[in-house]
């Protein structure tokens, strides 16, 4: 067993030192197919995420921002350059769509999370118990996922990521498909557990707004092949909404520079 | 710190968001299904199944009347089913049935190891797959009948023959259930499964596997048809005299020209299959349920 293996294994939470960034992608580039059939998915990107950091990637269709997630959390291999995660924990991730296991309860999918990062049988119950709490699931646990809404389903989802405890959190459009009330309510959400527990977050999404409610900064990226084109650190001070008039400008800015983006594939 | 200070600030507004979140969850819940009375629920579902008995009652009855046949050769049910009541008296009607029942559940027992043993080898591992893939629905098609003159050369006139039959008749189903079961797990589960750090067998025993019980479940429902078919061709074929069995009854009511006896053990033979299709359509609805899959509109 490996060291890394070992620590996620403990879910031993380590302290990054300043220093070193949390999550930090040297050069990356992904290859799908060969030969002249190629394509070049993500070319030669770098970026760094430090410690705590909430980083929105912002980008059209064909960016690559969803291979670029499963390459941090080791899902895909990278076709050159390389991710390093301090600590060398596997990132937890979330995705679109909640894909939680139809077969178990509320509490089972949670609990399955924890079994899978080696919590001793006695101790998943109360932890379950916890982690739902903190995603107002409580009263839910005992329900299958088939009975309940989409915002649920997705904070049901949450907690199981939560449950690997990681430091690092992947978020692949994880409120895409709600509505926009029910999507508010988690934005606030999201931001309370990511500021309680000192999460670093790298979250993809292609809504400008919803980039520039959540993050501490927002990186725009280039489609066909992905690349960083350009950067906005969010100064707005917390707690923040969404329609604010804040918000509204700094997304009317970055809106501009990613419709210049997309217009270059236009011919 | 900055950190702390901004948690303050959050913090009223996210005692506010409590209840507007409670609020969204109940009204997403609020529209429960409703739910029919058990003795409402019981009569639709069996009202069907006592009409579709009686009409095949009638048929026969009819046919009967029509004097197609002499009585003898096909008596009608007035005269059957006075038979099989007597035959339910008897020791002898359950021992056979015990003799046969326990041949099918090791028969089918060995079948569904043997088949999910296979099933899960060939769905993993890609050049057994090309190999034996194919193959597998093969065997299916085999007519399980044409097995036996090679089991009895192989094993005699011997419950191993029955065995080796019923095996091969109720096994590539129950492989090819776990097949199809894995081809259809969706690709975000598995992935939801390797992030949550699980692979090699704990994927397969914590998702692919549960992912795939609905497939598994009617690979085994078509399984049960194969090896209870192949049983009762099996017991036709290979009788062990000495042996009570609902073959060897059936086989000496024929030879003794016994038509009610004969037609008594059918009835029971489609009893067995029913009730064991029974079982299974009730794991499946289960399943279904607990997934989410019944419309409850329907």
């Amino acid at each position: 067993m490996t060291t890394t293996e070992l620590d996620r294994r403990a879910g031993r939470a380590t302290d990054p030192l300043p220093a070193r960034p949390a999550v930090a992608l040297h050069e990356v580039s992904k290859v799908y197919g060969r030969g002249s059939q190629a394509l070049l998915a993500v070319d030669r990107l770098s970026l760094e995420v430090q410690a705590g950091e909430f980083v929105c990637l912002v980008g059209a269709s064909g960016c690559g921002k969803s291979t670029l997630l499963s390459m941090i959390s080791g899902l895909e291999p990278v076709s050159g350059g390389s991710i390093t995660i301090d600590g060398g924990h596997r990132p937890a991730q979330m995705f679109q769509e909640s894909a939680l296991f139809p077969w178990l309860t509320v509490r089972g999918n949670v609990e399955l999370a924890l079994r899978l990062r080696g919590v001793a049988r006695k101790d998943r119950e109360s932890e379950a118990r916890e982690l739902l709490a903190s995603v107002h699931l409580a009263d839910f646990a005992d329900k299958r996922p088939h009975e309940l809404s989409g915002g649920m389903r997705q904070r049901v989802a949450l907690a199981r990521t939560l449950a690997q405890r990681t430091p690092v959190l992947l978020m692949d459009e994880p409120f895409g498909a709600l509505d926009a009330m029910t999507r508010d309510m988690l934005h606030d959400e999201i931001e309370r557990i990511c500021r309680e527990r000192a999460l670093t977050v790298v979250f993809v999404t292609h809504n400008v707004r919803e980039a520039s409610r959540l993050g501490d900064r927002i990186v725009l990226l280039s489609s066909r092949p992905g690349r960083v084109v350009a950067e906005y650190p969010v100064d707005i001070p917390r707690p923040r909404r969404i329609d604010s008039a804040e918000i509204a400008a700094l997304s009317a800015t970055v809106t501009d520079r990613l419709r210049e983006e997309v217009r270059r594939h236009g011919h | 710190m900055a950190i702390d200070q901004r948690l303050r600030v959050t913090l009223p507004g996210n005692h506010r968001n409590n209840g507007v979140i409670a609020g969204l969850d109940a009204l997403e819940l609020a529209a429960g299904e409703p739910t029919a009375s058990r003795a409402w629920r019981l009569w639709t579902a069996t009202w069907p199944k006592v009409a579709a008995v009686a009409l095949a009652l009638f048929l026969w009855q009819a046919v009967v009347w029509s004097g197609w046949r002499p009585p003898y050769a096909l008596p009608g049910p007035d005269a059957v089913f006075p038979e099989l009541a007597r035959l339910v008296g008897g020791v002898d009607f359950w021992r056979s049935i015990a003799t046969t029942l326990r041949r099918a559940a090791l028969g089918f027992g060995a079948a569904t190891v043997i088949g999910l043993v296979i099933g899960v080898a060939t769905a993993r591992l890609r050049p057994l797959r090309t190999a034996i893939g194919s193959m597998i629905t093969g065997l299916q098609t085999m007519p399980s009948i044409a097995w036996f003159p090679l089991a009895i050369l192989l094993f005699k006139l011997s419950e191993s023959a029955m065995f080796f039959v019923v095996i091969l008749g109720a096994a590539p189903s129950i492989a090819n259930g776990v097949i199809g079961g894995v081809d259809y797990v969706p690709p975000i589960l598995r992935r939801v499964g390797r992030n949550l750090g699980a692979s090699g067998l704990t994927l397969y025993r914590y998702v692919i596997m549960p992912a795939s019980l609905p497939s598994i479940v009617g690979g085994l429902k078509q399984g049960w048809a194969f090896a209870w078919r192949s049983l009762m061709a099996g017991e036709l074929l290979v009788i062990i005299a000495s042996t009570p069995s609902i073959g060897v009854k059936l086989d000496t009511a024929r030879q003794l020209n016994q038509a009610t006896g004969l037609l008594a053990w059918m009835i029971v033979i489609l009893v067995i299959g029913i009730l064991v299709d029974i079982l299974f359509g009730r794991a499946n609805t289960a399943i279904r349920r607990r997934w989410g899959v019944v419309d409850p509109a329907a």
